[in-house]
């Protein structure tokens, strides 16, 4: 679950990182009031679940805080496109306003996974404020890591060695620790799944801030973390996307063909994605529907894929293990029956109870298309789907 | 032989009581798996499929040899059983449960190394040596597990559960059949990789080559090409790697916690060229890996 930047600034601050001034404004009055609040001259930044947001016009500034509300004005509300959010864009429901900071130097500074090792890993380059994957395509010598330590922890020497790579000595040494200590706190106490501070500014008056800050929560630690659960911004998320959460079926992702899928398996779910594209066809989605124990489960999902109006035709993949098909085949012939997959439909059944549900959909009236092995199974629904 | 269990492994199911553990226990009982019994706290005494429930794990250690461990725990619950498989002694776990905290995860992945014991998953399957035993789900009712999954001399590593049925099955209608098949586990931190399981299979005579469901996300797979290249291995090895339609969505994460482009290394196209240098052969489908396989095998 990704955060907003204030609300990731807001939550660093919370743990010791040092954060430029500034508050969230919803409407272009409270923006004029905060930029007032800052002296008048304030940064106005959109706040949207992407990157490159100054390149699409969702960062400006304002000397004054007339000219802050305006800003406001014009950024609260749009719908902001950048190469991270396809074309539709997402709403800009909020602003953040900043005090205006007098940059001496950039770095960069990040919490991320290593699957490698098993850990998190802290990630600087005194490169800031640039794609870290071009930095560590080009430069990889500028790259430095430390690892979190599940058993023992993070250690201050660990930060002092990345402070240090990054060029700060002397008084500025102590702030970067505490801003590096600070995040490391913050990514454990909050079950992060990645944190990126690009950059970590230190400004010409020798304050070393937090001058953007990107924040995710690993949503398997929800049961958890209920407090920042809470900030999710609900219309940052695919409407769709929504609708299956909300129906229970969490792995559901909205993708742009006209093809709807439903599988049991992440990774019969991937591969039939493929085959889709291999025969020349796009998926509408990706649903894994797991052991799906219910057709009430299966008719659930198949209401998802049958009311998107991208759908022109529907794929059911299952090889059953612990999944039945018997169960799967009942679910497709109920939804067929309530009418709430109008959509061509082509079927593969395998695995566990499969003479079963093969004859449950032999015994039903409603029109199925059959399919041996997922690639026969592609091949016909791109053919449906036309 | 095999590898991580043979018919003599004798194993308990953590959390033995919830619904999906009641019909995975049934069906390891079905299949001839030695399975003792199960542990779910507060539920001592009463019995799943004639076997015991007891409280906890010691329980079980205390009078009898007890090889592995099977942990079927809701989220919130399983690092904690986890945890007291690895204090009980038990030298394999394997980690059903999907949706653990990723920070829980690191820290029972820590301590199991530190004390020596094997962990398989979490979210995973399990794992069976056809004919011989399963730990574990994987496959489903014991009959369509006794179909997809014939005795036989391919080893099978995979981090999707249900593709590790796919490949058994087309590897078992080839004639070539399953020496051992685990499945690893869809998260980004799993207990045990392709490379740390490559060095069994590799000391294993009955496997003659090995088979490898991959997906987009971590390092796993040039761990596999280093150990390639470092251990002389001389195995043949027919990857199949799923998700390239992954390549072009950085950032979107699907089913699995591990599965996501997140730079240019995650891609499948950068790990295909990558295993390919190594001398894995990458099947482009499913259906190719048998015939790929019989290909390296000469006969």
């Amino acid at each position: 679950m990704k955060l907003h930047e204030y609300q990731a600034k807001a939550l660093l601050a919370k743990f010791g990182v040092a954060v430029p001034k500034g508050s969230v404004a919803r409407t272009p009055e409270e923006a004029e009031k905060a930029s007032a609040d800052l002296g008048g001259k304030a940064v106005i930044k959109a706040q949207a679940h992407t990157g490159a947001r100054g390149k699409a016009g969702g960062v400006k500034v304002a000397n004054t805080p007339a000219e802050a509300k305006q800003h406001a004005a014009a950024i609260i509300g749009m719908q902001l496109v950048t190469h991270q959010t396809g074309p539709q864009g997402l709403p800009v429901g909020s602003v953040l306003c900043e005090e205006l900071i007098d940059i001496e130097r950039e770095v960069y500074l990040s919490v991320a996974i290593d699957n490698s090792a098993g850990m998190p890993v802290v990630i600087a380059s005194p490169q800031g404020g640039m794609d870290i994957e071009t930095v560590a395509a080009e430069s990889p010598d500028a790259i430095f890591k430390q690892h979190i330590d599940p058993a023992c922890g993070f250690r201050e020497y660990q930060a002092r060695e990345l402070a240090f790579a990054c060029g700060f000595e002397g008084p500025t040494l102590g702030p970067t620790v505490n801003l590096i200590m600070g995040l490391v706190r913050a990514f454990e106490a909050s079950d992060g799944s990645i944190a990126e501070i690009n950059p970590v500014v230190l400004t010409k008056d020798g304050r070393v801030l937090a001058a953007d800050a990107k924040f995710s929560i690993d949503d398997s630690a929800a049961f958890r973390q209920k407090a920042n659960m809470e900030l999710q911004d609900r219309s940052q998320e695919a409407a769709k996307e929504l609708e299956a959460h909300d129906a229970g079926i969490q792995n559901y992702v909205k993708l742009d063909g006209n093809i709807g899928c439903l599988v049991n398996g992440a990774g019969l779910a991937m591969s039939t994605l493929d085959a889709i594209k291999m025969a020349g066809g796009d998926a509408a989605n990706f649903l894994d529907i797991g052991t799906a124990n219910s057709p009430e489960a299966v008719v659930a999902a198949l209401r998802i894929i049958g009311s998107d109006a991208d759908v022109k035709a529907v794929l059911v993949n299952i090889f059953g293990g612990l999944a039945r098909t018997d169960v799967i085949a009942q679910g497709v012939i109920d939804a067929k029956t309530q009418g709430l997959l109008p959509q061509p439909t082509v079927v593969r059944l395998a695995g566990t109870n499969v003479e079963e549900g093969l004859r449950i959909l032999d015994a039903s009236p409603v029109e199925l298309v059959r399919a041996d092995g997922f690639a026969d199974a592609a091949r016909r629904v791109v053919e449906a789907a036309k | 032989m095999s590898i991580l269990v043979d018919k003599d492994t004798t194993f308990i199911i953590q959390g033995i009581t919830g619904r999906e553990a009641v019909t995975m226990a049934r069906e390891c009982l079905d299949y001839g798996a030695k399975l003792l019994g199960g542990v779910t706290p507060g539920r001592k005494g009463r019995e799943v499929h004639g076997l015991p429930v007891e409280d906890t794990v010691r329980a079980f250690t205390d009078r009898t040899r007890v090889d592995a461990a099977v942990v079927s725990v809701p989220p919130a619950g399983a690092a904690d059983a986890v945890f007291e498989a690895i204090d009980a002694g038990i030298p394999l776990i394997v980690c059903v449960t999907e949706r653990i905290p990723r920070k829980q995860v690191a820290q029972f992945v820590e301590y199991a190394a530190q004390k020596g014991t094997r962990i398989i998953g979490p979210n995973c399957l399990g794992v069976i040596s056809p004919g011989k035993t399963r730990v574990g789900g994987i496959g489903g009712a014991a009959e369509s597990t006794r179909r997809a999954f014939m005795p036989g001399r391919i080893g099978v590593m995979s981090r999707s559960g249900g593709m590790t049925v796919e490949i058994a099955n087309s590897l078992s209608e080839a004639g070539l059949g399953v020496s051992t098949a685990v499945s690893i586990g869809g998260d980004a931190i799993i207990g045990s990789t392709y490379a740390e399981l490559m060095p069994l299979f590799d000391a294993d005579p009955q496997t003659e080559g090995i088979a490898i469901y991959s997906e987009p996300g971590g390092r796993a797979e040039y761990e596999l090409a280093d150990y390639m290249a470092r251990s002389g291995s001389k195995k043949p090895i027919v990857a199949f790697m799923a998700g390239r339609f992954m390549d072009e969505m950085p950032g979107m994460r699907f089913g699995h916690a591990g599965t996501i482009v997140e730079g240019r290394a995650d891609t499948t196209a950068s790990k295909i060229a990558n295993l390919t240098a190594a001398g894995i052969i990458v099947a482009e489908k499913i259906g190719d890996i048998p015939r790929l396989l019989s290909e390296r095998l000469g006969k």
